[in-house]
């Protein structure tokens, strides 16, 4: 911990000390309101709850965490700076877990800026609380898996638009892997407990279980171990390149 | 400092360690490339080792494989008795690195992020503050320590770099080109801070100045193509040179060809060469088996009665003995094409 922490605080600052927080947190909470107000009709639907706004959470993660994780370890690599901070007397995992750490904490600043919305439905009518908190946590966690695939795949080059690109695409996987175009190209060949495996994979479908006000426990292992797993893959690539 | 200088005085406090590094049949492969061809090296505590070599002779990555950046293919690298690859944090703990360009985070200031070293090494708040201020002091870096380091000249930004590796007052100091870049003034400072350190430390700096190798380096190693090719004083590397106990001889044209046949007569002359200046010829006498041949010069100079304009001995040529030992025959079968 005596690691993590100076490395989370550095990271965190760094968003702050730059324009790219402030045009992120713009640029999410916008694309939040036009999709929940314009796209999702809110207004319309005549009911005091945050279904439509959290409905759009996968999609606009998809692109805005990816656009945050992508600068984790490419810019590093690129900079140069990777090579003073892996030659620090830090254990590689405090690394990665303190930059993670410090990106997820920051998607949690720009995703509770959204607070507006909830006092406006609870101005409006009384919508169920509960609800609201379990999709907020849900959502956290969603972010937190989609930012660890990025997290893993910026460490592998030191392109960030690359390392922008394949994340998308894998993230896009993730998401929508209980849908048809997924498993259809596994049902062709691979045993069908496989198929069963990947579609539980979906982001969705966890999401949309915890956002109905139930978190359920096999949800939130779902996502906490899809963190651990692409961290550890984070640590993994870090170390292979060490090796050449 | 000459050798002996220093082991003397590490002897005499007795603190005699001639192991803080050692490199083992060191090996780097990047691919089909060896990038590093199995180096063996020690250096001790007082040492000054300068790594030499043209551009892709493997220092860099020598430097990363000892700070634990790259992992060798094969054999060790050790510092402070600690493998780098088993012990790395150890390892680390006991090294200061300024890796290549001196890379720092540029959106902090240079205070804060010597902060954050200072926290990463596990100083408490009140310690890293005493070893902020020691390192900005010893790198004069008190009058842009609030300025985003991304905005500071090159010679600071290296300087905040080398305060970063100094901060925790490591006993082994590893430092890609240090003075790159610097302005002649800034390297001044940069080498004596150098040597202000050098007495209790292990210190290896890469560089492809040759005047930095005997300013500041008790050892010069010369790598080329990933091996050692050469491991010497810098006084001992000069011995190699053509020009070691040289002596050059200015005087008048019409002297020249008469001085030119005496001193070819002088027993220690092996040749005498001659360039013509405006009126004046310079001679370059070279000795035989590098003896001393300035007494003789200057004594037959007198009683000749030559109008002697410039006479001194050399002690040899860096580059000369640099060039002879890192041009191989791919890079001279170039050369003969173009």
């Amino acid at each position: 911990m005596k690691y993590v922490w100076p490395i989370f605080r550095r990271e965190f600052a760094a968003y702050f000390a730059t324009p790219l927080a402030y045009v992120f947190i713009v640029i999410f909470l916008f694309a939040m309101g036009a999709f929940t107000f314009y796209v999702g009709r809110f207004y319309d639907n005549g009911q005091a709850d945050l279904t439509v706004f959290f409905g759009y959470h996968p999609w606009l993660y998809l692109f805005l965490v990816p656009a945050i994780a992508m600068r984790l370890w490419a810019e590093e690599r690129k900079t140069g700076t990777m090579e003073l901070l892996l030659t620090l007397p830090a254990p590689l995992w405090a690394s990665v877990a303190g930059k993670y750490l410090a990106a997820w904490a920051f998607t949690g600043v720009a995703l509770a800026l959204t607070f507006p919305i909830w006092i406006t439905v609870n101005y409006l009518g009384s919508p169920d609380n509960g609800v609201i908190v379990a999709s907020y946590i849900g959502s956290f966690l969603m972010a937190g898996g989609y930012l660890a695939i990025g997290a893993c795949i910026s460490a592998t080059t030191g392109n960030q638009v690359i390392a922008f690109v394949v994340s998308v695409v894998v993230c896009f996987l993730f998401t929508i892997s209980g849908a048809p175009l997924v498993l259809d190209f596994f049902r062709a060949w691979a045993p069908l407990p496989l198929v069963t495996a990947i579609s539980s994979f979906s982001v969705l479908t966890h999401f949309a279980a915890i956002s109905q006000g139930v978190i359920d426990l096999r949800d939130v292992v779902y996502f906490l171990s899809l963190i651990a797993l692409f961290l550890t893959a984070n640590v993994a690539v870090v170390d292979l390149k060490k090796a050449g | 400092m000459h050798p002996t200088t220093y082991f003397s005085k590490a002897l005499t406090w007795g603190q005699l360690r001639t192991d803080m590094i050692e490199l083992e049949q060191l090996t780097k492969k990047f691919g089909p490339v060896t990038a590093v061809a199995g180096i063996d090296l020690k250096a001790g505590v007082g040492e000054v080792l300068g790594f030499l070599g043209p551009n892709g002779a493997g220092k860099s990555t020598t430097m990363k494989m000892i700070t634990g950046y790259l992992a060798p293919t094969s054999g060790r690298a050790r510092v402070c008795g600690h493998d780098v690859e088993t012990q790395t944090l150890q390892a680390q703990a006991a090294m200061g690195y300024l890796p290549e360009g001196a890379p720092a985070y540029g959106d902090m200031t240079p205070r804060q992020f010597l902060n954050f070293i200072a926290q990463v090494r596990g100083f408490s708040d009140a310690a890293a503050k005493a070893r902020v201020d020691a390192a900005v002091g010893k790198t004069e870096l008190d009058p842009v320590l609030e300025q985003p380091i991304e905005t500071l000249s090159k010679g600071f930004k290296r300087r905040v770099g080398l305060a970063q590796a100094i901060l925790h007052d490591p006993p082994v100091l590893i430092m890609d080109e240090p003075t790159d870049g610097l302005d002649p003034n800034q390297k001044h400072s940069v080498r004596a801070l150098i040597r202000a350190m050098a007495s209790e430390k292990t210190i290896i700096i890469s560089t492809h100045l040759l005047d930095e190798v005997e300013a500041v380096c008790t050892r010069a190693v010369i790598i080329d193509r990933g091996r050692i090719v050469a491991d010497g004083t810098p006084a001992q590397l000069l011995a190699r040179s053509r020009h070691h106990n040289a002596v050059t001889l200015t005087l008048p044209a019409a002297q020249a060809e008469r001085a030119k046949a005496k001193l070819k007569s002088l027993g220690p002359v092996a040749s005498v060469e001659q360039s013509d200046i405006s009126g004046t010829a310079r001679l370059s006498i070279f000795p035989k088996n590098g003896s001393l041949l300035i007494e003789d010069v200057s004594a037959l100079a007198v009683a000749e009665k030559w109008d002697v304009k410039e006479l001194y001995a050399e002690a040899g040529r860096l580059d000369e003995v640099f060039r002879a030992l890192t041009t191989h025959d791919a890079t001279r079968a170039r050369e003969a094409r173009t």
